[in-house]
């Protein structure tokens, strides 16, 4: 893609922080969410859900569901398409089951009715009967010989012969030799590690007013990172064509990768069908825990060997996720993350993809990278203990950059590690003097981000001003962000810009707003559509003029003659070409589609001390400090916020959070009360640096920054905890109960 | 069922409403009188989005019933501006970028709103407790922290 | 013209034990196809989706990049994010 219109400085707009567009309706109670939307003659819907792990589904009885007053549609899996494969059949199972319900929580049946009170009471009506199965939840317990089978057709061509079923894909990369590589170190540890699985924890359940009538033809609002994906999912979900339903974003009360697929809208559209009425439904937080995208939980072996001067001679990990009852954990992920910081001769990762009886897993936030980074920094902070190294200095002495080959394959082009190794090593925090009973850890963390497909489009109105019409739901601000690049593009004020979440029948496909997108993708489509834009605006100036088009130039907010040659003419504003631009040659419009591939990677370094309480095991997170390349910051208020929410999850993956399944494979901790994500008090204040390496594949330098804040977090708490501890964690969350284990253990073995 | 008829005062109006025994004030709220403001989150008391005040106590309104209302006097993050102006904490949010996706928002702000009440100099540790029942998933507090106590800087330098 | 494409270790089952493997192609879609048709057990795992790194450059789904000889090839599992 040619980058004629790249900048890296002199920015009027770029880097300043203006409040952003839709702070008014945010603060005031006005902005639409999800579960904000009503239509007349709505019914509301509700979902009856499987009460055990693992069972055939012998016989659902609707009938006295179907005679209370004001139910008016039921259905199951009969009424959603038939023969659907690949993802599509997936996600079908997974949002209405078939034969089985495979986890706590598998919805099996829906009811729609003129009151959510109506609703719920019918849907405890529904009388399915159960062939209880055995079931699993473990990943190690799901691969050994005696785990019961979830579905011995999806594993595919990858999985090595003489595995369980259970194992349905296998990643294997790296170079060179790790063998050899081990022979020349002075020190190699050795250690096993596990996190639970975790919630994305968006404050916002899923919600959803659907419309579709005997004709084909629907209408679905929802909250989604991506309507597009939700579009396409849907109509191959209820069996209609694509295009002919047209779905709305609403404000979206958070995703963090959980809202990239679907759940209660297929089946909202099905029970609008039947019932020819308009349907809503919310889940809520209890559905939300037990039927919607957790991450994966883990079982993990790291080896390293290192020198006594800190190189790093060779690296082997073994990462195993278990993704729920359908393929798709991000093992591979985890795999190719895992060591991307280091430049290594030798190195070799593993990752087994492992079904077992829970929800379907869901992307979150740099999805299967925190894991494995936890591992890895963990060993490596290990060594440094050993081996009496500054644990800096070491990764500073690793670290990959420009034209190293990453632990994956490919070089790395320009990339910001370094910087924010050495931003650390100089910021007061790593020099600061800790009090008894803290500890100090430090991590790096990698993240690969994405283009995907991209379509904007911005209209200037008859006064001057722009309508930007994106097509990424907004989740942190992205919106300001948008009118920044586009201000900087058409030279006129930030405040002159209105930027809407377009629907998708007002714009081309849009890729969902994941892998750290938005503001790459997006952003460049506005910055190239604005463009697009100004070149109009030239050419109608040339033609006032009666010279060249190529004789016009743009800068600031004005149109220019390009030299003394062109001629002396003064330069024409943009509101004095828009004025009047109907009857010189019709409405101004910039446009860009295309799928931008330079997303360029990123990375960051966290720095955080510790204190652990001997008595009760509980810790308190008293400083932390993370330091990311952003390329280029557009909007850094919104940069930080990125970095602190980052900081903030991975702080609740690490100390409290996650999935408690007993013995009887039903999740026993489905409602915030006892899944306890961090409060206000539980957090210190988080302090950012930004470092800006610009990505040789954006306009600007932009890279995406919204999920590399989660992949340093897990090891470095870790390793602060162990410092503070005097005993290695190695199993996520480090709850009071674990780390009492830890250190009594430990005792034992003093 | 049978509905019961209730009388109350909403952000200052005079407002009546039949709702079922069963139904929330948060229920009643958002689905008969479409104050969709307050947020349901978890509906068991935990993340605080749902906050209103009745006769000036901090409430979830998922923990109360729509009945319990007789006679009260509710506000909600609706009847925070007054007219066109924007309460003080509602500005310090959006320049402050307090707010990521914005629906633990209104929540916080109400709950922010009756903390400066009671008191106008708080501590960031007090600050950080009052708010201990407002889940935010997206800004990990930092912003909001700086936001509530900068207002209160603000507003008692205004007084 | 001849491409050298560095493929993922895992995948040595599927192409006789190869790592790296030769194929004619001048753009990143005819190398797709030039290896499903060179390597038809690489079918399903292209299906699912693959990314491809030039010199470094990771194109996520393109399929119209140019190749040249001069450059490093690396197959990749396709990338998504949260």
């Amino acid at each position: 893609m040619a980058l004629d219109d790249r900048k890296d400085t002199d920015f009027k707009f770029v880097g300043t922080r203006p409040d952003r567009p839709d702070g008014h309706d945010k603060v005031t109670g006005k902005a639409r969410f999800g579960a904000d939307a009503h239509a007349p003659g709505m019914l509301h819907g509700a979902i009856v859900r499987s009460p055990h792990a693992h069972a055939r589904i012998l016989r659902i009885d609707t009938t006295k569901a179907e005679a209370l007053d004001g139910v008016k549609a039921v259905v199951t899996r009969a009424d959603f398409a038939h023969g659907l494969s690949g993802e599509f059949g997936f996600v079908l199972e997974n949002v209405m089951a078939g034969d089985k319900a495979l986890y706590d929580g598998h919805a099996v049946a829906a009811i729609a009715a003129s009151s959510a009170l109506i609703a719920r009471d019918a849907a405890k009506l529904v009388k399915v009967d159960y062939e209880i199965l055995p079931h699993v939840t473990d990943v190690d317990a799901a691969m050994a010989e005696s785990a019961p089978i979830l579905n011995s057709s999806y594993a595919d061509a990858s999985v090595p012969e003489g595995l369980h079923p259970n194992v349905v894909r296998y990643h294997e990369s790296g170079h060179g030799d790790v063998d050899a590589g081990f022979a020349k170190a002075d020190l190699i540890i050795e250690d096993s590690f596990k996190t639970e699985a975790t919630h994305q924890g968006y404050i916002e359940p899923h919600a959803c007013l659907a419309t579709l009538g005997s004709d084909g033809k629907g209408e679905l609002w929802c909250t989604t990172q991506g309507h597009w994906i939700a579009q396409k999912t849907c109509a191959a979900l209820v069996g209609i064509d694509t295009s002919q339903l047209r779905v709305t974003a609403s404000e979206i009360g958070g995703g963090f990768g959980g809202k990239t697929t679907v759940f209660v809208e297929p089946v909202a559209l099905a029970l609008s069908r039947k019932a020819n009425r308009p349907v809503k439904i919310v889940m809520n937080r209890s559905e939300v825990f037990r039927a919607t995208g957790p991450t994966s939980s883990t079982s993990m072996d790291v080896k390293i060997g290192m020198t006594k001067d800190g190189t790093i001679t060779a690296a082997q990990g073994t990462f195993r996720l278990q993704g729920g009852a359908f393929p798709g954990a991000p093992m591979e992920f985890s795999a190719m993350c895992a060591f991307a910081p280091y430049a290594l001769d030798n190195v070799q990762q593993i990752g087994y993809d492992v079904i077992s009886n829970r929800p379907k897993q869901a992307a979150y936030r740099a999805p299967g990278a925190p894991m494995a980074s936890f591992a890895v920094e963990s060993v490596i902070d290990e060594l440094c203990k050993k081996l009496g190294l500054d644990p800096i200095e070491v990764r500073l002495k690793n670290a990959s950059r420009e034209g190293t080959k990453a632990s994956y394959g490919p070089r790395f082009q320009r990339i910001g590690l370094v910087e924010t190794l050495e931003a650390a090593k100089s910021h007061p925090h790593y020099s600061a003097p800790l009090k008894p009973g803290q500890g100090r850890g430090v991590s790096c963390g990698f993240w690969f981000n994405h283009g995907g497909e991209t379509s904007v489009s911005l209209a200037l109105s008859e006064d001057g001003t722009c309508q930007i019409s994106v097509g990424t739901p907004d989740i942190g601000g992205s919106r300001a962000s948008m009118a920044l690049m586009a201000a900087e593009v058409l030279g006129i004020d930030y405040e002159n810009f209105r930027v809407t979440v377009a629907d998708t029948a007002t714009l081309g496909y849009n890729d969902v707003s994941h892998g750290s997108r938005v503001t790459y993708a997006s952003g460049l489509a506005t910055i190239k559509a604005a463009k697009d834009a100004v070149n109009k605006l030239c050419k109608r100036a040339a033609a006032k003029w009666g010279i060249p088009e190529d004789a016009v130039y743009w800068e600031d907010g004005c149109a220019k003659p390009s030299g003394a040659n062109a001629g002396n003419f003064d330069p024409i504003p943009l509101a004095e070409i828009t004025k009047n631009m109907g009857s010189t040659g019709g409405p101004i419009s910039g446009h860009f589609e295309a799928t931008p591939e330079g997303a360029g990677v990123s990375f960051g370094t966290h720095i955080v001390d510790a204190e652990v309480d001997p008595e009760t095991g509980k810790t308190a997170v008293v400083r932390y400090t993370v330091i990311q390349d952003a390329g280029k910051a557009i909007h850094p208020t919104y940069v930080e916020g990125q970095f602190q929410g980052g900081a903030a999850q991975g702080i609740g993956w690490a100390l409290n959070e996650e999935y408690i399944y007993g013995e009887d494979g039903r999740l026993q901790n489905s409602i915030f009360l006892d899944y306890r994500v961090p409060v206000a008090s539980d957090l210190p204040m988080i302090d950012t640096v930004i470092v800006e390496v610009p990505n040789p594949g954006h306009p600007y330098g932009v890279r995406g920054v919204g999920e590399t804040g989660i992949v340093p977090p897990l090891a470095a708490i870790a390793n602060a905890v162990s410092a503070a501890a005097g005993v290695r964690l190695r199993h996520l969350p480090m709850s009071p109960p674990r780390i009492l284990r830890a250190l009594k253990a430990q005792t034992r073995e003093d | 069922m049978k509905n019961t008829h209730v009388t109350t005062t909403i952000n200052g109006d005079p407002v009546e409403y039949l709702c079922d025994t069963r139904e929330t004030m948060l229920d009643v709220l958002r689905d008969r009188l479409n104050l969709t403001g307050a947020k349901e989150g978890c509906g068991t008391g935990d993340c605080g989005a749902c906050s209103i005040t009745v006769d000036d106590r901090l409430v979830c309104s998922c923990l109360m019933l729509g009945v319990e209302a007789e006679g009260k006097k509710i506000t909600t993050v609706e009847g925070m501006a007054e007219g066109e102006n924007l309460h003080p904490l509602q500005k310090k949010f959006i320049e402050y970028a307090a707010l990521q996706c914005g629906i633990c928002t209104p929540g916080i702000l109400v709950a922010a709103k009756s903390l400066l009440e009671k008191n106008p100099n708080p501590t960031e540790e007090e600050v950080r407790f009052w708010l201990a029942g407002n889940l935010c998933r997206c800004t990990g507090y930092d912003k909001i922290i700086r936001a509530v106590m900068d207002t209160a800087a603000d507003m008692r330098g205004a007084s | 013209m001849k491409i050298e494409v560095h493929l993922w270790s895992g995948l040595r089952t599927l192409t006789d034990g190869l790592e790296k493997v030769e194929v004619e192609a001048s753009n990143t879609g005819e190398l797709l196809d030039a290896l499903a048709k060179d390597y038809p057990a690489l079918v399903p795992v292209i299906e699912a989706g693959v990314s491809i790194a030039i010199d470094g450059r990771i194109i996520a789904t393109g399929l119209m990049e140019p190749l040249r000889p001069d450059q490093e090839i690396y197959l990749m599992q396709r990338l998504k994010g949260g």
